[in-house]
């Protein structure tokens, strides 16, 4: 059973190649008569194929009711059962100018998500209402939602005039309350149409009943809806998708949201502030010579190489260096909010913008709207199927606008355990205009009493970080402790961070999906340059497989950072096994292993290579602190300063 | 350019976008290539979005009833595309649920095939190319559809999916299906197919007036009448057309709720 198939071409005014795609949803209460609508407008079309309908008329008198044009929709069996629209349907018809998907989005409270789901992909909407019920709060939520989700075109159909004889007063008190229910929100109804769905009055033919109602029918107001473009005059914004290197191109792959792009252009990466200019535009087939593509517009996947080796990675966004987006630490975002637990402060999330993602805490609860009567209230928390304004602090800095400026990137989604549960448009960008990450106003880092030049002349070296990565297994911890008592021997101020060490207490509360390992990695990082700053020399063991991570260590720790690939083949680290994790990772225990099940990305340029299937430890120790003394980490002599001040 | 190419052109946007959104979150992911014109489109799909490559295996979950031509078709163009092909058997009927009806039971056994497969690789995604206008139960889809244990599709509690935010967040050992042509239609997929010159099994063509519009199993397929014999004749037929393109497909009309019980099950 197909949907519904195509209707003749050649009995419409407008050609095939000529016709425009318009996505509608169609919103309301439930039993407010979506569904008959749909039924209704798909008949007058001649949508229906002759099996569906026969397939219907069959079932309905195989279960003894009356057939209704609202089964054509209820094509799940659970649907028939409990007889309202759990999902999202598509239904596709036509109307003179305009191929038109209709989407079906269910009127129950409980299926909220499923609404969303189905009107965020709307160009336009159809809010319906009883005339004998008039207004309700679901009316009212959805229509609220309709401006959260950036649906702009919005019709009103006001249905079941036959229940109220056609009396002009009832739709006008409707028209009228609905119609300024929408202003509120800055939503404009094109039309407020008064039909009978069920007798066909005004849905392709103008009612007789209506003649007081000069305005279009449901099917004239289908057929002046546009599609929704990207916005092509709003500043670039070119969210990152991934970087490819799968031949010798670098090929920063992504979808231009809004703007445009051209070869030549000078660009920048927020949040890192990183500036390159636009090589090439990639495109598959390759075009023949000279017919190279040189921009690209609002909407356009985009793939594009750089004239110099940066380090960038998903979820920056490529803009235009005069209107960049903000590097957000912290926004005020107005959402929607479905989950069943309650969005309080405290409540810890993922924040996803465009392709960025990065861990939200609410930091504050602003206000909640009582959508029903578009009222807001204090209250401590935005419960579900609520909508509200709250704060969020983000664990680092995601380049966003506020959604004033860009929709396109100025509205997140929410995901609280895994699951996507709420989304909401950026009000402001609180704080964090720079690229670096911002500290709250009411931290002032305390410097130390002790200068540096005092801490080189007592320990004869500068801070440095050693950062060993490579498989499980394949000797990090060895080497690093070896190298530990080599440097404590010679009086250095020497400390070992072991990934698991830490693992245990500071970051336990971190797993080991790439996000938690991203933040597991952060954190490391984070110590690790604290003690350099304090005249350490930090030496840390981590597998960190992730080149990106690695990336984003070495921004934090910046000079004197030293990367160490541990190396060994796979087979030899499994047959060391020092831990019985490979027999885990085989026996299908553990999940996510480096080197079993997940990859590890070998450094590209570290300071060192060290192989331990062919170096013993010793010699490999050596080979680290003979780096350390090239890189003029040691200091042999005390400076002349420090003696004077003694 | 023309209405008929912008179309065109945003629905190839959107679908190498959830392309390249996929490979960047899902860690195995695997395409399901079902040799018919949809599976070809969407390889193609994944050959734009990813430049040339196609960066992740691609799996036939080969019932052993295909046609000859389709066989042909898929021994050819994995050498000219340079795919990672790995062809994956289906258990036999004995070892399917007796209660379905027979074509429905037949075709159960493609979803055992995969449930097979996903165990053996490790697979925590497989793209596949199905439409929401094919059948009814296939418009209920998210673009992300997380799977159970069984590759169960629990239709009532899908999270929402909205502004191409993707839930891909899996419990351990379920899967997700990722659905990249989600929201093309027939007549678009022979349109593009049209424009971008993707090669065709010849059996959507009619021979004698008669053609397929849906390829399957050889024993529970037929074709329509139809006397359509390029893709300009096939998107002209559809123009007009009123019959189902699914209904050459027995196991779609055996009972009322026949397809709907193989995709509850995992069927695609």
């Amino acid at each position: 059973m197909s949907v519904i198939s195509a209707t003749n071409l050649a009995t419409l005014p407008v050609a095939a190649a000529d016709r425009h795609l318009v996505r509608i949803v169609i919103v309301g209460h439930v039993d407010h008569g979506k569904s008959t609508l749909i039924g209704r407008l798909l008949h007058e079309t001649g949508g229906i194929t002759p099996q569906k309908l026969d397939q219907l008329k069959a079932i309905s008198a195989r279960r003894g009711m009356p057939f209704e044009w609202s089964f054509l929709l209820d094509s799940l069996q659970a649907e028939r059962d409990q007889g309202i629209t759990i999902d999202t349907s598509q239904i596709r018809f036509q109307t003179p100018s305009r191929d038109i998907i209709l989407i079906d989005a269910p009127g129950h409270a409980e299926f909220l998500r499923n609404m969303i789901t189905g009107a965020a992909q709307a160009d336009a909407a159809l809010l319906l209402i009883d005339a004998a019920e008039g207004v309700r709060d679901q009316t009212r939520r959805h229509g609220y939602l309709l401006h959260l989700l950036g649906v702009k075109q919005v019709t009103v159909v006001v249905n079941k005039m036959d229940r109220v004889d056609f009396a002009e007063p009832v739709f006008r008190a409707i028209e009228n309350e609905i119609a300024a229910y929408l202003a509120g929100l800055g939503v404009r109804a094109s039309a407020v149409i008064p039909i009978s769905a069920r007798e066909g009055d005004s849905v392709s033919a103008r009612g007789a009943r209506t003649p007081w109602y000069e305005g279009p029918t449901v099917l004239e107001a289908l057929d002046g809806f546009e599609p929704a473009r990207a916005p092509g005059d709003l500043p670039l914004r070119l969210p990152v998708q991934a970087v490819y290197k799968f031949d010798d191109r670098r090929i920063i792959a992504g979808r231009i949201e809004t703007g445009e792009l051209e070869v030549g252009e000078e660009i920048v990466f927020q949040p890192s502030g990183k500036t390159a200019v636009v090589k090439t535009i990639e495109t598959w087939p390759a075009p023949p010579a000279g017919r190279e593509v040189r921009a690209l517009e609002a909407g356009a996947p985009a793939a594009i190489t750089l004239d110099r080796e940066i380090f960038v990675e998903r979820g920056e966004i490529v803009a235009k260096p005069s209107a960049r987006p903000h590097a957000a630490r912290r926004i005020r975002v107005r959402l929607f909010w479905l989950a069943d637990e309650k969005l309080e402060v405290g409540t810890q999330l993922i924040a996803r913008l465009a392709t960025s993602e990065a861990r939200a805490t609410v930091a504050a609860v602003h206000q909640v709207v009582d959508p029903g009567h578009l009222s807001t209230f204090e209250a401590t928390g935005i419960g579900r199927n609520q909508v509200g304004e709250v704060e969020l602090a983000l664990s680092r800095p995601i380049a966003a606008d506020p959604h004033g400026v860009n929709p396109r990137t100025g509205r997140v989604a929410l995901e609280i355990g895994g699951r996507i549960a709420g989304g909401g448009l950026v009000v402001s960008v609180l704080d964090g205009e720079g690229t670096k990450p911002v500290v709250s106003r009411n931290i002032t880092p305390v410097t130390s009493a002790v200068t540096d030049s005092e801490r080189i002349a007592r320990f004869r070296h500068d801070g440095a970080v050693v950062w060993f990565t490579g498989l499980s297994g394949s000797g990090k911890s060895t080497l690093a402790r070896a190298l530990e008592r080599r440097l404590f021997a010679r009086d250095g101020l020497v400390t070992l961070l072991d990934g698991d060490t830490l693992r245990a207490g500071l970051n336990s509360d971190l797993g080991f999906s790439d996000a938690d390992r991203a933040e597991n990695n952060r954190r490391l990082a984070e110590v690790a340059n604290l003690l350099k700053g304090l005249g350490h020399i930090v030496l840390v063991a981590a597998v960190s497989p992730s080149a990106a991570a690695r990336g984003r260590v070495r921004e934090i720790v910046g000079e004197r950072f030293f990367e160490v690939h541990v190396s060994a083949p796979l087979a030899v680290c499994e047959a060391r096994d020092p831990k019985g994790l490979y027999a885990k990772a085989r026996a299908g225990e553990i999940r996510g292993f480096t080197g079993i099940d997940a990859p590890y990305e070998v450094p590209v340029a570290p300071e060192l290579v060290i192989e331990t299937d062919k170096l013993d430890t010793p010699a490999g120790v050596d080979r680290v602190e003979e780096r350390l003394v090239q890189a003029g980490v040691f200091h042999l002599t005390p400076r002349a300063e420090d003696d004077a001040g003694l | 350019m023309s209405t008929a190419d912008e179309r065109l052109d945003e629905l190839e946007a959107q679908s190498i976008y959830i392309f390249r959104e996929a490979f960047a979150r899902m860690k195995r992911m695997a395409l399901l290539w079902s040799l018919g014109k949809d599976s070809n489109v969407m390889i193609w799909l994944a050959r734009k979005a990813f430049l040339g490559h196609v960066p992740f295996p691609v799996m036939h979950v080969d019932t052993g009833k295909k046609f000859r031509e389709m066989y042909q078709f898929r021994d050819h163009y994995a050498v000219e595309w340079g795919l990672d092909l790995r062809v994956e058997p289906c258990p036999p009927l004995e070892t399917i649920d007796p209660t379905l009806p027979p074509a429905t039971r037949s075709a159960a056994r493609k979803t055992e095939g995969l449930k097979l497969a996903l165990e053996k690789f490790g697979f925590d995604a497989v793209v596949a190319g199905i439409r929401r206008d094919e059948e009814a139960t296939r418009a209920k889809e998210r673009v992300f559809s997380p799977r159970g244990l069984e590759g169960d599709w629990n239709v009532r509690e899908q999270p929402p999916e909205f502004w191409d935010h993707f839930n891909a967040t899996l419990p351990a050992g379920a899967h997700l299906r990722v659905h990249p042509i989600l929201h093309w239609t027939e007549l678009d997929i022979w349109a593009y197919t049209r424009r971008e010159g993707i090669p065709v099994i010849p059996l959507y063509f009619s021979q004698g007036g008669k053609r397929y519009r849906s390829l399957g199993d050889q024993d529970i397929t037929f074709p329509v009448a139809s006397d359509a014999a390029t893709i300009d004749e096939i998107l002209a037929e559809l123009a007009t057309t009123k019959v189902p393109e699914r209904s050459g497909r027995a196991m779609d009309h055996e009972a009322e709720d026949s397809f709907e019980r193989l995709r509850v099950a995992g069927y695609l």
